[in-house]
């Protein structure tokens, strides 16, 4: 299969390893990654913070530019939800209905990466490796915009040599929320900090997610405790194998 | 012939319960600082939410109840003039008298002349959001009428010259050490070698308040629904303070918000099986009172209506906002809310707090007078889930921060920000360069400059990677 990747700003950027990751798994199970030339930012940041206005043409050249691929891959379930609930809605808002029904065109071929794996592909199995006791964060937009259930965790469970631990409260929101955490920083950092501590409860040596943003929220936290605990995106995780 | 009542207006300054002294980041500051509040809050929100969830499993349709709940809400907004109308009708028709009050100073004159009008100096009061939100215990006090709080959690704030900090149990804040001090130092009448057992407490409050019910010929209540149909007002409550206060005074005076009717008898079907579980989380709620203007002979022998507006116009007029007006104030969303949990309802400002009032304070004030409270959220998406009617708050708090910068007339360095980060990323050239450029600033890998420095005081920034997915994929 011919699958776009939508890399994301943040993956792009600062974790560029798992967007590698992706094209390496998809790769290996046969298919074509193609990366789209032109694509940025889906426009969540600005959509969520207020300014709709400067969202609006970030949104014009998503749309733009994934249209001609019959399906589409993120490494993030947040960009993903935003393409897939905030969009259309968002042209439509701005009185461009044309923009709109390509929006939802786009939304409906564009998955986060355990729906592409489990759902399009019809695999659990990935041929994976990776001998670490693992716990999983399921992040909200993931959990809730997508309804990615269980999804992350058939996959997690087909790991040879990975031993996954149940992460306690693991629905609560780890205080992330894009500009919440720099506009009400003190009830992030109390929210991140109840995340942490039940992430190192677990004992686990790696905490694992499909969203980098929070990733990058627990981990920042956890290296300032100067916890062992590594985080990882679930595409770095999927894509190791026994070979280095 | 038309009469033009002018345009929907915002909720009066100066009087009411609906702004805060300081934004929600500072105020929620103080509250994160205290330990024993936040063992307090995540205590009881915890219990709360086991056994809501657990009751709300038992039911096989609580999805097709809550599409119901939703639907029959959008009907009654899309309605609301012809049922409020039909609802006044049929108050009259029962012998009760119905009252319009267009904000709270209104709603408060015309409850204030009403308590004259019976001769009496104190009223008792069943729990009700609306008369908090005008503030009109405030305004009986300087008309010189006593207002005695009856519901046990509301006395306890009272008594505590304290503000509730939740919609359904406002003194959540509250361990029972402290409630036990506030009873000895305010109660009147109470035993000094009161000890801090929950019944002993509750005994207290008992004996306190019967005395108050018997000797009280005056009830001001707020109303859960109002049946359109048959104009039947209805209380839902625990305790059975309510049915005793809607059953032995002479005079029963119900300050109500235009938004909670339901158009028939049958609708409220719906409502009585939702709103137990996803509040108390008990599968009926222990009284269920419902009166239908006056009765000779029996309860109070006059009722009056007043029916409050208070911004609720203003809201029905934004077609994104509006679902907040489906709220049955179950607090649902409090008890599941991240934010919620660990700042407690007084960092909000409002009668309002949690999500509902995230997005119900601002639009019932105006934006600008609660500009801080739509950004009081993670976006986590919880209380969506929890919400007995399905209302979108998440949707409701992006459109209301739209609503906010929108209405700002001069650029702010976020603004700036924005706008700079909009054109970077439209240009994919420039988005690689400014890419470049934030892999060697100085700031890479270690504490941000104001004002991103609240983010980097808690958690490190990653070490930027050597090069970006862009440059490694250019180079496959």
């Amino acid at each position: 299969m011919r699958i776009a990747l939508f890399v994301t700003c943040l993956a792009d950027t600062m974790f560029p390893a798992a967007a590698k990751a992706t094209v390496r798994l998809l790769e290996r199970l046969g298919h074509e990654v193609v990366f789209p030339a032109g694509q940025t930012c889906c426009g969540q940041m600005h959509i969520n913070t207020g300014y709709s206005r400067d969202a609006l043409p970030l949104v014009r050249r998503h749309v733009r530019t994934f249209a001609p691929y019959d399906v589409v891959v993120a490494p993030s379930g947040s960009c993903v939800g935003s393409v897939r609930h905030q969009h259309a809605a968002l042209a439509r808002s701005a009185g461009d209905g044309g923009l709109a029904a390509r929006a939802e065109e786009v939304a409906a071929r564009t998955y986060e990466l355990s729906e592409l794996l489990v759902d399009v592909l019809g695999v659990t199995d990935v041929g994976a490796y990776y001998p670490h006791r693992v716990t999983y964060h399921p992040t909200c937009h993931s959990l809730r915009m997508l309804r990615v259930g269980d999804r992350p965790l058939r996959l997690l469970r087909g790991v040879r040599g990975l031993e996954l631990v149940e992460l306690p409260a693991a629905e609560q929101c780890c205080g992330f929320g894009g500009t919440f955490a720099l506009k009400n920083a003190d009830t992030s950092a109390a929210m991140l900090a109840d995340k942490m501590r039940h992430v190192l409860d677990t004992g686990a040596e790696v905490c694992a997610a499909g969203d980098s943003s929070c990733l990058m929220h627990i981990g920042g936290g956890l290296s300032r405790l100067g916890a062992e605990v590594r985080t990882v995106h679930l595409a770095e995780i999927l894509a190791a194998t026994e070979e280095p | 012939m038309t009469t033009f009542l002018g345009m929907p207006a915002t909720a009066p300054r100066g009087v009411g319960n609906l702004r805060g002294e300081e934004p929600f980041p500072a105020a929620a500051r103080k509250a994160l600082g205290n330990e024993q509040l936040r063992r307090n809050l995540g205590h009881a929100t915890a219990t709360i939410r086991a056994k809501s969830g657990a009751v709300i499993a038992e039911l096989p349709d609580w999805q097709e109840l809550r599409s119901a709940g939703s639907a029959l809400k959008a009907d009654t907004m899309a309605r609301l003039p012809e049922l409020l109308l039909q609802l006044e009708e049929n108050v009259t028709r029962a012998g009760g008298v119905v009252h319009w009050a267009a904000d709270a100073n209104e709603a408060n004159r015309i409850v204030t002349e009403l308590v004259r009008a019976t001769g009496h100096d104190r009223v008792i009061k069943v729990k009700s959001m609306a008369t908090q939100e005008i503030g009109l215990n405030e305004a009986l006090e300087a008309a010189g009428i006593e207002a005695v709080e009856t519901d046990l959690a509301e006395l306890i704030v009272q008594l505590g010259h304290d503000r509730p900090s939740h919609i359904l149990v406002p003194a959540i804040h509250r361990n029972r050490a402290e409630i036990r001090e506030i009873f000895l130092r305010e109660m009147p009448g109470v035993d000094p070698a009161l000890t801090d057992e929950p019944a002993v407490l509750a005994a207290a409050a008992r004996r306190y308040l019967r005395e108050t019910f018997l000797r009280t010929r005056v009830a001001v209540s707020g109303a859960n629904f109002a049946i359109a149909e048959t104009g039947t007002l209805v209380v839902l409550e625990s305790e059975g303070n309510g049915r005793m206060c809607l059953t032995l005074p002479e005079t029963l005076i119900t300050v109500m918000g235009v938004e909670k009717l339901v158009p028939t008898w049958r609708d409220l079907e719906v409502f009585l099986q939702l709103l137990p579980r996803a509040s108390t989380g008990e599968r009926m709620n222990p009284y269920t009172s419902m009166w239908t203007g006056v009765t000779p002979g029996d309860g109070p022998q006059s009722f009056h209506l007043v029916l409050l507006d208070n911004g609720r116009s203003a809201v029905l007029a934004d077609e994104v906002g509006r679902q907040a007006l489906h709220c049955i104030r179950c607090s649902a969303c409090l008890n599941v809310c991240p934010v919620y949990e660990r700042t407690g309802g007084h960092a909000y400002g409002s009668v309002y707090p949690g999500p509902i009032g995230a997005v119900l304070s601002p639009q019932l004030t105006g934006v600008e007078d609660n500009a801080s409270l739509p950004y009081a959220s993670s976006l986590c998406g919880a209380c969506f889930d929890a919400c007995p009617v399905k209302i979108d708050i998440p949707s409701i708090l992006v459109h209301l921060r739209g609503e906010h910068v929108r209405a700002r007339r001069r650029p702010t360095p976020e603004s700036i920000a924005m706008a700079a980060a909009a054109y970077t990323m439209d240009h994919p050239r420039l988005f690689a360069a400014a890419q470049h450029a934030a892999r060697l600033s100085r700031f890479a890998g270690r504490r941000l400059p104001r004002p991103f420095n609240g983010w980097t005081a808690s958690r490190d920034l990653p070490p930027p990677p050597p090069e970006t997915f862009r440059d490694w994929w250019a180079k496959r």
